[in-house]
């Protein structure tokens, strides 16, 4: 096995380009899947069997299928209908959509913890439905969900390497540029490879303590 | 679509399914293997099965293909033929998040049941055999099913290394007809229809081993109820969010 500590610097200016990108993305899907999550949970509680079904089986449907299918289809198929967005835009709405089916389970769990209680209370106090929703139940349920969704901004930072296949130069793809011009696989692919780690190890050790400090 | 492009779709099925099958069963005996090590009385055996699974489950499955494919045959001058390659990766990575589920219902089983095994004698090897894994196994069954399923979607990374499996003959046929809306829907279909073939199985395996406990089934909402990182990542920690 030979390691060749040149390689390693040659690659690190691409390395950078290729982070800023996995964060932008990063940040940017977990922040549609936040709030798409937080609208299928919604939904899912509303009155009618009509807007309830739909949204469940569409978000399984979401859920049980690939994402890299889902990327290639929103990529692929959406330029047929005379949609048109960068690679990297594709791919952030792909990932924030495909979250945001775990997210809204998240959500309905937090919204279920909140105690009977409160909602009574709520009712007691004569609060119309909104103020109930945006006071009392989404400031208690939200804070018990922030480390749930913690970890799935690092399951979705595993997932970011995924847009490579639809040409984006993330991370991967700038490793993988660099080894086929320079013939250098090791190097770069183990670079990034402990950088993931390096990101998603102390990430996670984070929500592991805000859990201990918010969930109780 | 005409028949022969049809019989492409088939083939990347039978590939997909014999993927999923092979880094199933690799991915089932390192979650047991370092699972059961991550409750092992020397420090240094808890710390080494702790550290793999840190790594593994760390990085991206896509980057462990990539290195599976790309670094280890100039490093250790092995060329695996692509399905085992795209097995061992698999299976190491997915295999690292079963070993937490392993972890966490060994850990959930009654600490007088271990107790009661020590009263009476038996070996460390016995108490895990003949008691903590009996117990413990019905209780991983739900997460492993989810896992099942997270192992299903991460097959379709193959496809990005040129293995013709089920996302690859979908980029076949795209290219033949020059026209994708129909096919990638197919294609998600299928994943679909196989995911929802595996929860199934999974259920009733379920049902199975809890009635061979004496318990009745748990009436669980399938997966809405446990999800990839609650069971993964926080295994044994308590389910965040109040999930359960």
């Amino acid at each position: 096995m030979t390691w060749d500590w040149g390689a390693v610097a040659d690659f690190m200016p691409h390395f950078r380009d290729g982070l800023l990108v996995t964060l932008q993305a990063l940040v940017l899907g977990s922040l549609i899947s936040f709030v798409l999550g937080l609208v299928w949970a919604l939904l899912m509680r509303a009155p009618s069997r009509w807007v309830r079904w739909p949204v469940g089986a569409a978000t399984e449907f979401v859920r049980n299928t690939p994402l890299l299918v889902q990327l290639f289809f929103l990529f692929y198929v959406l330029p047929e209908w005379d949609i048109t967005f960068s690679a990297l835009t594709t791919g952030v709405v792909a990932i924030g959509l495909h979250y945001s089916t775990y997210t809204m389970q998240v959500y309905r769990a937090g919204i279920e913890a909140v105690p009977v209680g409160q909602w009574e209370a709520a009712t007691a106090l004569n609060l119309p439905l909104r103020r109930t929703w945006t006071a009392v139940i989404l400031p208690q349920a939200i804070r018990r969900v922030v480390p749930a969704l913690g970890n799935y901004v690092i399951s979705m930072l595993k997932d970011t390497p995924l847009l490579m296949a639809i040409t984006v130069l993330d991370m991967l793809g700038e490793a993988r540029l660099f080894s086929q011009q320079n013939f250098q696989f090791t190097e770069p692919l183990t670079v990034i490879g402990v950088a993931f780690v390096l990101i998603s190890y102390p990430a996670s050790l984070l929500m592991r303590a805000l859990e201990r400090r918010l969930v109780r | 679509m005409t028949a022969g492009l049809w019989e492409l779709v088939l083939k990347g099925v039978w590939i997909t399914v014999q993927l999923l099958v092979l880094s199933a069963l690799l991915a089932a005996a390192v979650s047991f293997a370092v699972g059961i090590a991550r409750t092992h009385r020397l420090w240094i055996v808890r710390f080494l099965a702790g550290f793999y699974t840190e790594v593994f489950r760390g990085t991206s499955a896509l980057i462990m293909i990539f290195w599976v494919f790309f670094v280890l045959p100039p490093a250790f001058g092995w060329q695996l033929v692509p399905l085992w390659a795209g097995t061992l990766a698999l299976g190491l990575t997915y295999g690292a998040y079963g070993s937490e589920i392993v972890r966490g219902a060994l850990d959930a089983v009654a600490p007088a049941q271990r107790e009661a095994g020590i009263a009476l004698n038996f070996t460390p090897w016995q108490r895990m055999r003949l008691i903590l894994l009996p117990q413990a196994v019905p209780e991983m069954v739900p997460p492993f099913s989810n896992l099942l399923i997270e192992l299903l979607k991460g097959t379709a990374l193959v496809s990005i290394m040129g293995m013709g499996d089920l996302a690859f003959s979908g980029n076949l046929v795209r290219l033949a007809l020059q026209e994708s809306a129909e096919i990638y829907t197919y294609i998600l279909l299928i994943y679909f229809v196989i995911a929802f073939l595996l929860t199934r199985v999974m259920r009733g395996l379920e049902r199975k081993l809890q009635a061979g406990l004496g318990r009745a089934p748990v009436r669980r909402r399938s997966r809405l109820e446990v999800s990839r990182t609650e069971t993964a990542a926080t295994a044994g920690a308590g389910a965040p969010g109040g999930a359960r």
